[in-house]
């Protein structure tokens, strides 16, 4: 199968002419045509024949100094700006929306030659960790249909699983990339913030939103991420540090690293098996010479309400935009979880609660920064679980609103704003795949990478793939 | 600094509703009062951090005054602008009239 094959391989393959743009297409298309009626991984899927047509262009036109992403079908979270396709965010209050413009991620895809081949379910403007909050219908884990994908950006993680597309954008608030990417057993980056523009990407926590790549492996997550990273003059809060070209630097050794396993993440709250996964991980981890080094953080506890505090103000200002006279819908159309979140952001921003509510969590954000700070002064990069559970069944987290929050506590350090790698580590006894994460330092993408690269280089988690 | 609420009341979530433009239905209300109490009481862990003297974070990117040039450059056109609005006339978005209700 093609779309098996790494990103590097695929645009060798191209280059040598062993296969086609075309030929990888059309296998995206049958992946979809077979597996999507079941796990509903897409919005918008963009119109085969269109789509051929562009591989046959790129396959005309394709020399040895084409971009590496050249002529490779891909796919974007809906919440992505595509001009003159459809954008939703998964909420029916766009469900007619057709953007006057790109977001810049896209934009970038567009000019490297990548082939757009669809936009994917999610849960509506970010909010949720299972994708279920979505008004066309929820995402189902390919693993096991009677469970969810993970959220918000499931809709990628699912299609990739899948192998419905070669890699996807996804965008990551309080987990959005990495959990469903631990559930579905495939690979995402939560960028530092302001590594990759947010130009025309739906804002949902203005102040944490990340744009990132999503994948088979970490290889390929560096080769998305070099192209999509930098700044950007529509978007003042992207970084204007340079792009180091992450592949090139992924076979660095990692002997003399210290990984630090925070003793508040392995206690209470996590399901035994994913504790013992991740265990193993950190042992694979010392026989390639890294230090495992137990530490402290017992700020973490407060990451969910600091998190959620200042998100729900933060997406309140934000989807106050949404009135229904310039574009969209009215307000009647958000989904009840949607409401909720904009509810209690009112409230935390609203007179006399300002204070005891959303200052309060803004100075615990400085306090949280401080503790990764400490954290990542006392080892090189954080080993963590991503969820506390596998998957869930369907309905399990929708259906309530605390659950749903916590299904955030290990990866709602985006007020912190430092990257994330999301990895494959293991399955649990029922067959369900579990992911782990490595946290660095702001900016620090190439540690997590190379960390990564050298964990799928002598393990095959990440390799495991479907029998639906 | 207000005193934080264990529960909210139906009023309340009412006033919260308004003020976000949100329309909601008895039994909506009803349900959110339990639903966003219950959230409340969880965030309300805060109350047991510490924070005074602590300056308040709201971005974290580092920069400061990220300016750009004066320049005139070409825009989307009123078409296109307009291109998403249910109501439109004579170039304009039709809005709803508020004095006269």
């Amino acid at each position: 199968m093609l779309v098996d094959l790494s990103i590097y391989e695929l645009s060798d393959g191209l280059r040598r002419k062993k296969f086609s743009a075309k030929d990888i297409v059309k296998e995206c298309y049958e992946h979809i045509e077979r597996f999507n009626p079941t796990v509903n991984a897409f919005i918008t899927i963009r119109d085969k024949d269109t789509v051929l047509k562009e591989a046959e262009e790129k396959d005309k036109n394709i020399t040895f100094d084409s971009p590496i992403l050249y002529g490779l079908p891909y796919i974007l979270k809906d919440s992505y700006n595509t001009k003159g396709l459809r954008t939703t965010a998964a909420s029916n209050i766009l469900r007619s929306y057709i953007p006057p413009y790109n977001a810049t991620v896209y934009q970038k895809l567009l000019d490297v030659g990548a082939i757009l081949i669809g936009k994917t379910n999610m849960d509506a403007w970010g909010h949720g960790a299972s994708s279920e909050n979505t008004d066309f219908g929820p995402v189902k884990n390919p693993w096991d249909i009677s469970r969810v994908a993970g959220g918000s950006s499931g809709g990628n993680a699912a299609a990739i699983a899948t192998r419905m597309a070669v890699f996807g954008i996804g965008e990551d608030t309080g987990g959005s990339i990495r959990n469903p990417s631990s559930w579905c057993n495939t690979t995402g980056l939560k960028v530092s913030y302001g590594r990759v523009s947010r130009y025309g990407c739906i804002a949902y926590v203005s102040s944490f939103d990340t744009m990132g790549p999503m994948a088979k492996t970490v290889q390929d997550c560096a080769n998305i991420l070099e192209v999509i990273a930098g700044k950007d003059p529509y978007d003042g809060t992207s970084s204007p540090k340079s792009v180091p070209k992450y592949s090139d630097h992924l076979t660095n050794p990692v002997k003399n690293i210290t990984l630090g396993m925070p003793r508040e993440c392995f206690g209470e709250g996590l399901d035994s098996e994913i504790r013992k996964l991740i265990y193993d991980a950190a042992k694979e981890y010392e026989k390639l010479g890294i230090t495992i080094k137990e530490i402290s953080m017992p700020m973490l506890q407060y990451g969910v309400p600091v998190y959620y505090v200042i998100g729900t103000s933060e997406t309140s200002t934000n989807l106050a935009r949404y009135d229904g006279i310039r574009y969209g819908q009215g307000r009647d159309k958000f989904s009840k979880e949607t409401m909720r979140r904009i509810m209690l952001g009112t409230y935390a921003l609203s007179s006399g609660y300002y204070d005891a509510y959303y200052k309060k969590a803004q100075q615990g954000r400085t306090l949280f920064i401080k503790e990764y700070h400490k954290a990542l002064s006392e080892c090189d990069a954080i080993l963590m679980p991503v969820e506390p559970m596998p998957a869930t069944k369907l309905g399990e987290l929708i259906n309530n609103p605390i659950q749903n929050m916590l299904a955030d506590i290990y990866t709602c350090q985006t007020p912190v704003g430092v990257p994330s790698l999301a990895l494959p580590c293991g399955f649990t006894k029922d067959h369900l795949p579990v992911g782990m994460q490595i946290v660095g330092k702001m900016f620090d993408e190439s540690l997590l990478l190379q960390l990564g690269y050298a964990y799928q280089k002598v393990t095959d988690w990440h390799k495991k793939s479907i029998t639906l | 600094m207000a005193k934080f609420h264990k529960a909210l009341t139906t009023h309340e979530v009412s006033h919260v509703a308004h003020l976000a433009r949100l329309g909601l239905s008895k039994e909506d209300l009803e349900k959110f009062q339990k639903q966003l109490s219950q959230i409340i009481e969880f965030v309300d862990e805060l109350e047991n951090v510490d924070t005074k003297g602590i300056e308040p974070t709201s971005q974290v990117t580092g920069l400061e005054n990220v300016f750009r040039e004066d320049e005139i450059k070409p825009s989307l056109s009123q078409e296109v602008v307009l291109s998403n609005a249910p109501r439109k006339h004579n170039g304009y978005f039709v809005v709803d009239a508020i004095f006269n209700q």
